[in-house]
C-alpha cells in the first residue's frame, strides 16, 4: 500500500489534459491516477512500451509504487498475485510467449479470487517469432476464469483500464483481467488522448479492500493448499458464480463512469456501428474496426446495407445480448485476427464462440462465416473488407459460402 | 472528406530514432493547437531498429475524426505530403531490414509533395543520387550534418525544431510557423532559442522543382514473396551455397575464395561510409578479412582482400585495424554511384584505379553521422554553425 502521497499542483487535481500517447501508455497513466501500488514488467515487444513509460513516471517522481522487474513473465505474475493477495493494488503484463511464459501463474490466480489488471499488448505466439498481432496469446486463458476486454483505440484503453480497477476490484469480482491491446497498431501508435482529472478518478475508485481474505499475520487464514476430489467441485462453482455475476457488475461500473467523467460508451460489451437498417453486419475485435468502419462508410454510399458490431467484453461473453443484437441480420461476417486449429468448421475462437451463443440463444441462425484475416500482423485491409462483405451478402442472399475463409493470404 | 496530410521522416535506426519521433511529434502537437487532428507512429515492421538501418516514422494530420480514421485506414500512408530526410546518404534509396527490396527515397511523395533533406550538399548533388520519377516534385535542403539530435548523450543541434520551421514553409496548411513556434516555445527545453533556430529555417528553405525524368535511372531489383504452397514446412529456410575461387579479370585465371552470400538482403542502403583499398600498397597481414564482422571480404587470387559490397555495412573496422597508412579508407558513401567490386576495376587497369582512388581518398568526404574519433564534433562545429547561417 502507497504511505507516501506525492505532492500535487493543486491545478491538477481539477484539471483534465491532453497527451499525445500509445494506448499502452494510456494504460501507464490510468495506472497513475489509479495509485497503484506494485508493478512488476519484463520487456518484450510490443506490451513493453507501458512498462517504460512506467518507469519513466516513477523516476521522474510521478509514480510512487514498488516497481519491479522480474526474471521473467512466470515471476512477474507470481509476484503481483502474491502481492495482491496482501492488499496491494497490482498491475502487471505481458505479449505473445511471453504471456505464454506466465501461464502456471496465470492459471493458479482466477482461483485465489486475486484481481490483477494486466495489459496484454496482444502478439503472435511463436513460431515463427513475428512483433504483429494476433489475439491467440489473451485467448489462451479463456477457460480459466480471467476476465477479458478488447480495447480499439487510446481513449478507450485509459478509460477500460479505470473501468477495470473497480470492476476488477469489487468483492463480488475478485478476479484478474486482461485488457488488450494490439501490438503496433496500438501499442505504437500515439493518438490525442484526455487524461481525466485526478480528483474525479479518486470519487470513482474506491480503495482496495481485500477484507477478510486479506494475507496478513492478524488474519490468520491458509491460501491454496492441496486439496482433493472432495473439494474441487465447489470451489470451481465459486468461479462460476462470478461468471454470473460479471455483466451486472461491468453494467454498473459503466453507468457510474459515465455518470462521473461524462465519456457515454452506451452497451458496455459491444459497439454497434451503422447496425440499425442493415442486412448484413460483420463482427471483430480490436483496432481492425478502423479499416473496417472506413469500408462501411464507403459501401453504404454505394447502398450496400452493412454494419459493425466490435466485441469488447470476450470474457464474459455476453451471449444472450449479442444474439439478441445479431439473429435479426441475414448473414454475420466475423473477421478473425486468431487461430484454433482443428476446430469445428476449422473456425477461429471468435466465431466458434459466436456460433455457439446464437445457438443457445437466438430465434433465428443466420449464416455465420470466418475470415482469418491480419495474422501475424498483417493489415486488415479496406479491400479485404470489401471482399469479406461481398462474400458475407452472397450467403445472405442464399447462396452457401465456406464456413471457414483465408483473406489477404498469398497462394 | 476534410484535410488529410501524411508526413514521414526517413533517419537512421536507432541513432536517429528519437529525432524523428520528436519531429512527427511535433507536427501533430502544433497542428492540434490549429484545432487539427492527428496522429504519431513508427513503421512497427522497423522495430526493434538496428543499428543505421533505415527506419521510418509518420504524422498523420486531419481537420476532423472521419477524415483522420480515413487516413488510419492504411496504416502506413502509402502516399505522403512531405517526405523528410535526416541522413542524405539515405537519398541512395532505403530498404528496411524486415524487408525485401530496396524503394527509391521519393517513393511514397505525392505529385507536388516536398523532399526535405538534411545535408551539406546542394540540390543538384542530391539529384545525382536520387532515383528518377514520372511525377514532379520538390526538393528542399536543410543545412547541416545527419544528426542525432534527442539522444541523450548528443549535444542538441536544433535540427528537430530546423525540420518544422521546413515543414511549415513547404506545407503551410499542414501546420503554420506560429503554431510551430508556440510549440517549441511551450514544450521545448530552450524554447525561445530553438524557436528562433526554427524560424530563421523557415524564411531561407527554398525548395526547388524537380520536374518528371530528372535523378537517376538505376533499375532496383523485385522481389516476389513466396505462396504458402511454395515455401517449406517447420519454418525452415534453405542456407546459402559454399563459395568458391572467381575470375581474375587481367588473367582470366580462377583463384581466391569468395564465399557463398545471402542473395535476398543487400547491405547498399544500410551504410553511410565505405571502405576504399589500395592494393598496392597492402601487405596481405590478413586482419580486415579476420576482423570484418560480416566476412565481407573476398580473399582475390593475388592474395590481398576485396569488400564484397553487397554485404559490407560500413562499420569502419577494417579501416581501423589495418596496420598500412591509407592502404584502407572510409570515405562516405554519397561520393559513390555504384557498388562494383573495387578489385575487378583494379585488375582491369591498375593505373585509372591508382587515379580513381587518390581523387576519391583526397576529395572524398570521411565522416558520416556520428563521431569515429575523440575530438570530431568540435572539429566539425565550425563549419556546422556556419551552415546554419545559411538555412
Amino acid at each position: 500500500m502507497a504511505t507516501i502521497t506525492l505532492p500535487v499542483k493543486e491545478h491538477e487535481e481539477v484539471l483534465e489534459q491532453e497527451a499525445l500517447i500509445t494506448g499502452s501508455e494510456a494504460i501507464a497513466v490510468a495506472c497513475k491516477l489509479a495509485n497503484v501500488d506494485v508493478v512488476t514488467a519484463y520487456p518484450i515487444r510490443p506490451y513493453d512500451t507501458v512498462m517504460q513509460y512506467m518507469s519513466q513516471l516513477v523516476a521522474d517522481g510521478e509514480l510512487d509504487c514498488e516497481f519491479i522487474v522480474a526474471d521473467g513473465e512466470h515471476s512477474q505474475f507470481e509476484i503481483v498475485k502474491h502481492a495482491s493477495a496482501c492488499g496491494a493494488r497490482v498491475f502487471s503484463g505481458s505479449s505473445g510467449v511471453g504471456w505464454m511464459y506466465a501461464m502456471e501463474a496465470l492459471t493458479v490466480t482466477p482461483a485465489l479470487r486475486i484481481p490483477i489488471v494486466a495489459l496484454v499488448g496482444n502478439r503472435t505466439l511463436d513460431d515463427p517469432g513475428a512483433f504483429g498481432v494476433e489475439h491467440n496469446d489473451a485467448l489462451s486463458v479463456r477457460d480459466l476464469g480471467w476476465m477479458l476486454v478488447w480495447v480499439d483505440n487510446a481513449q478507450e484503453a485509459l478509460d477500460t483500464a479505470l473501468i477495470a480497477y473497480r470492476v476488477a476490484e469489487d468483492r463480488r469480482m475478485f478476479v484478474p483481467l486482461a485488457i488488450s491491446c494490439d501490438g503496433a497498431f496500438l501499442t505504437h501508435s500515439q493518438s490525442l488522448v484526455k487524461i481525466p482529472a485526478p480528483e474525479k478518478v479518486k470519487k470513482f475508485l474506491p480503495k482496495y479492500n481485500r477484507g477478510e481474505l486479506l494475507l496478513h499475520p492478524d488474519n490468520v487464514i491458509s491460501v491454496a493448499p492441496q486439496a482433493n476430489e472432495d473439494w474441487v467441485m465447489e470451489m470451481r462453482r465459486q468461479n462460476y458464480a462470478v461468471t454470473e455475476r460479471a455483466p451486472g457488475v461491468i453494467r454498473e461500473v459503466y453507468a457510474e463512469f459515465e455518470r462521473i467523467f461524462g465519456r457515454k460508451y452506451g452497451n458496455p460489451f459491444f459497439e454497434e456501428y451503422r447496425t440499425e437498417d442493415a442486412e448484413v453486419v460483420l463482427f471483430g475485435m480490436g483496432t481492425l474496426s478502423t479499416p473496417v468502419k472506413v469500408t462501411i462508410d464507403k459501401l453504404r454510399q454505394q447502398g450496400k446495407k452493412v454494419g459493425f458490431v466490435r466485441l469488447r467484453w470476450f470474457r464474459p461473453f455476453a451471449g444472450p445480448e449479442i444474439a439478441k443484437a445479431l439473429e435479426r441480420f441475414k448473414a454475420i461476417g466475423v473477421i478473425e485476427r486468431d487461430v484454433s486449429f482443428g476446430s469445428p468448421d476449422l473456425s477461429g475462437v471468435v466465431a466458434t464462440e459466436l456460433r455457439s451463443a446464437l445457438y443457445s440463444n437466438a430465434k433465428t441462425r443466420p449464416p455465420v462465416l470466418d475470415f482469418l484475416c491480419g495474422l501475424g500482423g498483417r493489415e486488415v485491409t479496406v479491400p479485404d473488407v470489401e471482399k469479406i462483405t461481398e462474400i458475407t451478402f452472397q450467403a445472405a442472399s442464399g447462396k452457401p459460402q465456406p464456413l471457414t475463409q483465408w483473406i489477404g493470404l498469398r497462394g | 472528406m476534410g484535410q488529410l496530410f501524411a508526413v514521414e521522416v526517413v533517419g537512421r535506426g536507432i541513432f536517429q530514432d528519437t529525432l524523428a519521433k520528436n519531429i512527427t511529434r511535433g507536427i501533430v502537437l502544433a497542428a492540434h493547437s490549429e484545432g487539427k487532428l492527428g496522429l504519431s507512429f513508427g513503421r512497427y515492421g522497423d522495430s526493434p531498429e538496428r543499428n543505421g538501418i533505415p527506419a521510418k516514422k509518420f504524422a498523420i494530420v486531419a481537420s476532423d475524426e472521419q477524415t483522420l480514421q480515413l487516413g488510419m485506414a492504411h496504416y502506413e500512408p502509402a502516399q505522403v505530403d512531405v517526405c523528410v530526410v535526416l541522413d542524405d546518404t539515405l537519398c541512395k534509396g532505403i530498404e528496411s531490414w524486415a524487408w525485401n527490396g530496396v524503394h527509391p527515397i521519393n517513393q511514397t511523395v505525392k505529385r507536388g509533395g516536398t523532399l526535405i533533406v538534411v545535408s551539406t550538399r546542394e540540390p543538384d548533388a542530391l539529384l545525382k543520387m536520387i532515383h528518377r520519377r514520372e511525377q514532379p516534385y520538390k526538393l528542399g535542403i536543410v543545412k547541416g550534418r545527419a544528426s542525432f539530435s534527442g539522444l541523450w548523450v548528443y549535444k542538441d543541434d536544433h535540427t528537430d525544431v530546423r525540420v518544422l520551421g521546413a515543414i511549415a514553409k513547404a506545407l503551410p496548411e499542414l501546420v503554420g510557423q506560429e503554431a510551430i513556434e508556440k510549440y517549441i516555445q511551450a514544450k521545448l527545453k530552450n524554447g525561445a532559442l530553438k524557436a528562433q533556430s526554427a524560424r530563421r529555417t523557415f524564411e531561407l528553405f527554398t525548395p526547388v522543382n524537380v520536374p518528371p525524368g530528372q535523378g537517376i535511372a538505376e533499375l532496383l531489383p523485385h522481389f516476389e514473396l513466396l505462396k504458402w504452397e511454395d515455401m517449406p514446412d517447420g519454418v525452415t529456410i534453405k542456407g546459402q551455397p559454399q563459395g568458391g575461387p572467381f575470375e581474375d579479370p587481367a588473367t582470366k585465371k580462377l583463384g581466391g575464395f569468395r564465399p557463398g552470400r545471402n542473395d535476398k538482403f543487400m547491405k547498399y542502403t544500410t551504410r553511410t561510409m565505405r571502405p576504399v583499398v589500395n592494393f598496392d600498397t597492402c601487405t596481405k597481414c590478413t586482419l580486415c578479412w579476420l576482423n570484418c564482422p560480416d566476412g565481407s571480404f573476398d580473399v582475390t587470387s593475388d592474395g590481398t582482400y576485396d569488400v564484397d559490397l553487397k554485404g559490407c555495412c560500413g562499420c569502419g573496422i577494417c579501416a581501423a585495424v589495418c596496420p598500412v597508412e591509407n592502404c584502407i579508407t572510409m570515405v562516405n558513401e554519397a561520393e559513390f554511384r555504384d557498388n562494383e567490386s573495387q578489385w575487378l576495376r583494379y585488375r582491369r587497369d591498375e593505373a585509372a584505379y591508382s587515379q580513381w582512388l587518390e581523387k576519391t581518398i583526397e576529395l572524398g568526404e570521411k565522416t558520416a553521422h556520428g563521431f569515429r574519433y575523440r575530438g570530431q564534433y568540435q572539429e566539425e562545429l565550425p563549419a556546422a554553425l556556419e551552415l546554419a547561417q545559411k538555412g
